[in-house]
């Protein structure tokens, strides 16, 4: 089985795709993550798809997965450079991704992550409590209406 | 006048035949000239179903062809396996229903990417699943 290597980048996780993804490869990757998360602290994971050819549910789930796992372990994930015919084939099979931050490319990718980081900063200077819904992490960091 | 030609036949059994299903349908729709968003949208639909077999079926086979019906072509894949069937398939082509561990869009997800969708199961014996994408 292929590994799809993860590479850290400043403080956050970068992993880019450019393999057929199979079923055991993706699972392999959400453990891999979950492990180089907590081993390097890292605050963010940048998912590159721009390779990909195709998400069907399970990948798409897979997404899903890694952003809710990267939450809980204090980490925010942004799902980059999606082509535009999976971004119409997604969302005709059914698939939201809810709760998956998306960017166009890598470099918007990597400012939200940078934009959470500071956010976080902020957060953590002040002592504020997290929001307690992980839905909304973009949100996260301002007062409750 | 319906032509079919160039048939193929490849068994799927493992999660590398899945991988392999997607590149053989994707070589097809290419050679069909199947827009990229029809082509994304047909692989898509094989890749969920290939994963069916895998997942419920056990094991089956893969069939590809190519037809030609008044200057319009299609990619026509046809999933066959010998697993359990399916009981009830109003409720497995509803969004959101699973027998597994999946999200329950496979089936119901695949129909809507494809321009035919056709289902013939029994329960004991099998399930075969046939889709069909034309060119515009």
């Amino acid at each position: 089985m292929e590994r799809v290597p993860i590479l850290r980048f400043g403080d956050a996780l970068l992993v880019s795709i450019q393999i057929d993804l199979r079923d055991d490869t993706v699972l392999a990757l959400q453990e891999d993550l979950a492990e180089r998360i907590v081993a390097s602290g890292a605050s963010g994971v940048l998912i590159d798809i721009s390779a990909v050819e195709i998400v069907d549910s399970f990948i798409g789930r897979m997404f899903a997965s890694i952003a809710a796992l990267s939450r809980i372990l204090d980490a925010e994930t942004v799902v980059a450079g999606m082509r535009p015919a999976v971004a119409i084939t997604l969302v005709e099979l059914g698939l939201s991704l809810d709760g998956v931050r998306t960017a166009l490319d890598l470099d918007k990718g990597l400012a939200i992550l940078n934009r959470l980081a500071a956010r976080r900063g902020l957060r953590d200077d002040t002592d504020e409590l997290p929001g307690g819904d992980g839905e909304q992490p973009l949100t996260r960091a301002a007062p409750v209406s | 006048m319906t032509g079919v030609e160039s048939v193929e036949t490849m068994p799927v059994r493992t999660g590398d035949d899945v991988v392999r299903v997607r590149q053989l349908v994707r070589t097809r729709a290419k050679a069909v000239r199947l827009s990229l968003v029809d082509q994304t949208k047909l692989v898509t639909a094989a890749s969920e179903l290939a994963r069916n077999i895998v997942t419920y079926g056990g094991a089956g086979t893969v069939r590809v062809e190519t037809i030609t019906k008044g200057g319009r072509h299609a990619v026509r894949a046809t999933f066959s396996d010998t697993g359990p069937g399916i009981p009830d398939v109003e409720l497995a082509l509803t969004d959101g229903w699973t027998s597994g561990t999946g999200l329950g869009l496979g089936l119901s997800g695949a129909r809507r990417l494809v321009d035919e969708f056709d289902i013939d199961t029994e329960v004991g014996k099998g399930t075969t699943v046939t889709v069909v994408k034309w060119t515009r």
